[in-house]
């Protein structure tokens, strides 16, 4: 046993770091070794010992080499019904002869597009591990959708994870979109083996004056997973950016996703679902920063955890002094169906400005007893009685997907979920 | 068709049934009157499977089988049907879907072929016109921000939509106005065969006058301490239920 700890071990990491991009990586250097990664207690991952599970988890903290990833694997993995372009990754380095060519949008490396201001949206400085992407990815992928351009086929952004001895793996993201640009992006990953492996992504997002970018994310990974993302946005005057995520496996996941509202008459949603069993722990940490007057955000998350597995939602709404006229509105509801599972929310509300509309709610129940006993007592199955209930409670956000196929195949894994487990 | 002999149920330890009898045969009509907590409900909960009950002693045969061995949805699919007293709201399950999926459960325990989506809507036409039931409530989540009127009739509609051999209503007239109940009542009295009973559980003597019973049954202290004709009812209605509370208790000490 090695008696290093994973602070010298991301050493490793970093010194396997390209030599591109050197005064981002420098930042990134700086704030990780002013930070540290998350001390057992840090508020911010209070409830998520991510650090001490690396620790125990991943044996090899270099990153994760790409593997053979075929076209006969991609087609397995798009999902029936999807109408768009594919992008592919194996273990987060893009493949672009797997890859679509894509009308109308620029896709590249992102080692090619070296002007980029990586860091400059997920900021090195807010998040150890953002810092610890941006000090030592290895490539990433760069995609800019021009001005005014609709982009109607979805964007499937696939990526395949494997290690063979818990290494590693940091994507890196960067979008850009022009002005009155629209595009919705989806992003999933396919774990193959049974091994623990690392993710730490960061996904950069630009969009432009009037743009309209949808999100839509599935987490259905491997149960020996771990993944800490970053997902952050800046959004500018009179644009829209919708997040939905999806999460239904893993070991230990961690979201932090963060809106920025840059611009009057803006639009930020973040809509989720956790649905958990056996002992996955996924913790949604959500910011939104309301900056100027007259913007928008909404926030749905709903939880449903069975077996040992444990949920957190900490959602925050920052509204700054001068952002008066804000509307945010904010909820999280869990439903626990085990004595075993836990769930931990905490709503977290700064309000600076004085003319605001805000609302937050948070809620921990059962399942409605009282429903179910209705439902049987007209002939339903429990089983079907219990699926019925719950696949009410998570349609709330489901539908908020706007994407016809992607919604059916988010419904189709929850049901498929809710038929076999619940 | 029903059997019940000497049947105890208690909640949380407290016993509230203490050994009911009663038959019930295909085409009677039966009604259970009796005060506040004399366990009325009770009854109409343990026959139907709700699980806060336990049943300490007794046993209950529906149709030759043991009704207490079998689990809710069983119960409701051999033909028990009751109509809650207060039935749930449940958001974001659609009247139809809910419908459609309780039908066919039970189609399918009995042996019929699902109904498709062409015939289903077919046969709820048929029946919402049984109830004057408004299609635009039935598009909405079930039962979500009914009134309590639209609630009963619901609860009616599901039984016509069912089509049960043994169908309880549980207090289906509280808090309806005379409208509401003569359209309940007509809805029951149209799905009444000689096929079918009914047992009536009720505070009231009103809704007697528009299901009208062949029994009529008092319960007291969880048993059955009276049982009449329709005329029984009246007589209640007119002197209250002191006089049958006196007569057992001094009957018991």
């Amino acid at each position: 046993m090695s008696t290093l700890t994973i602070q010298d071990t991301i050493q490793g990491l970093l010194a396997a770091a390209p030599d591109n991009f050197s005064s981002s990586r420098l930042k990134g250097k700086e704030n990780l070794e002013a930070q540290g990664l998350p001390a057992l207690k840090a508020e911010e991952y209070k409830f998520t010992p991510i650090t001490k599970k690396l620790e125990s988890s991943i044996l090899s903290f270099s990153p994760a080499l790409p593997i053979t990833v075929t076209p006969e694997m991609v087609q397995s993995a798009i999902f029936e019904g999807f109408q768009g372009d594919v992008l592919v990754f194996s273990n987060g380095k893009y493949l672009p002869e797997l890859s679509s060519k894509i009308e109308g949008v620029e896709v590249d490396f992102i080692s090619a597009k070296e002007n980029t201001a990586l860091g400059s949206i997920a900021k090195p400085e807010k998040d150890a591990f953002a810092a610890l992407n941006l000090a030592s990815f290895q490539d990433g992928i760069f995609i800019s959708v021009p001005k005014k351009s609709q982009i109607e086929k979805p964007i499937l952004l696939l990526s395949f994870c494997q290690a063979n001895e818990g290494q590693v793996i940091q994507p890196r993201v960067w979008i850009e979109s022009g002005d009155f640009a629209e595009a919705t992006f989806m992003d999933m990953t396919v774990s193959l083996g049974e091994q623990s492996y690392f993710v730490n992504k960061v996904v950069e997002i630009k969009g432009g004056i009037n743009s309209q970018i949808n999100y839509y994310r599935i987490q259905n990974e491997g149960k020996n997973a771990i993944e800490v993302s970053n997902i952050e946005t800046d959004i500018l005057k009179d644009a829209r950016f919708t997040s939905v995520n999806l999460s239904l496996s893993g070991d230990m996941v961690r979201n932090n996703l963060s809106l920025n509202l840059l611009g009057s008459n803006s639009e930020g949603n973040m809509y989720g679902i956790y649905m958990l069993n056996g002992k996955t722990h996924v913790d949604n940490h959500t910011n939104v920063d309301h900056t100027i007057p007259h913007a928008e955000s909404n926030e749905l998350y709903k939880g449903i955890l069975a077996d040992q597995s444990r949920g957190v939602f900490n959602g925050k709404i920052f509204v700054r002094q001068d952002a008066q006229k804000t509307n945010a509105f904010q909820q999280n509801n869990n439903i626990l169906l085990s004595e075993d599972a836990i769930v931990n929310t905490k709503p977290q509300l700064e309000i600076w400005a004085d003319d605001v509309k805000c609302s937050h709610g948070c809620t921990v129940g059962q399942l409605d007893e009282e429903a179910l006993f209705y439902l049987q007592a007209r002939g339903i199955d429990k089983v079907s009685a219990k699926g019925l209930l719950l696949y009410a409670f998570a349609g709330e956000v489901l539908e908020k997907i706007e994407d016809e196929s992607f919604r059916d195949y988010a419904i189709g894994l929850i049901q498929e979920r809710l038929g076999s487990k619940f | 068709m029903l059997s019940i002999k000497n049947l105890h149920a208690s909640v949380e330890g407290t016993p509230i049934l203490r050994g009911i009898n009663l038959e019930v045969k295909a085409g009677e009509v039966h009604a259970i009157m009796g005060p506040n907590g004399s366990g009325k409900s009770t009854l109409a909960s343990v026959l139907a499977g709700r699980e806060e009950y336990e049943v300490t002693e007794g046993e209950v045969i529906f149709k030759g089988k043991e009704l207490l061995e079998m689990a809710p949805e069983d119960r409701a699919r051999e033909g028990v049907f009751l109509a809650f007293q207060y039935p749930v709201e449940i958001p974001g399950v659609s009247s139809t879907n809910f419908l459609r999926t309780a039908l066919n459960q039970v189609r399918e325990y009995r042996g019929q072929e699902p109904l498709d989506a062409v015939k289903f809507l077919s046969l709820m036409k048929e029946k919402m016109a049984l109830v004057e039931i408004d299609q635009k409530l039935l598009s909405r989540s079930l039962n979500e921000g009914f009134s309590g009127g639209e609630k009963k009739r619901n609860e009616i509609f599901q039984m016509a939509m069912l089509e049960p051999t043994l169908s309880i209503l549980d207090e289906t007239d509280s808090g309806l106005d005379i409208d509401a109940l003569r359209i309940v009542s007509n809805g029951v009295n149209k799905l009444k065969s000689d096929q079918t009973a009914t047992i009536v559980v009720t505070h009231y003597q009103r809704l007697l006058d528009y299901i009208v019973p062949d029994y009529v049954h008092v319960l007291y202290k969880g048993r059955i301490v009276k049982s009449g004709t329709k005329e029984l009812a009246l007589e209640l209605e007119e002197k209250g239920y002191d006089w049958i509370k006196e007569e057992v208790d001094s009957a018991t000490v």
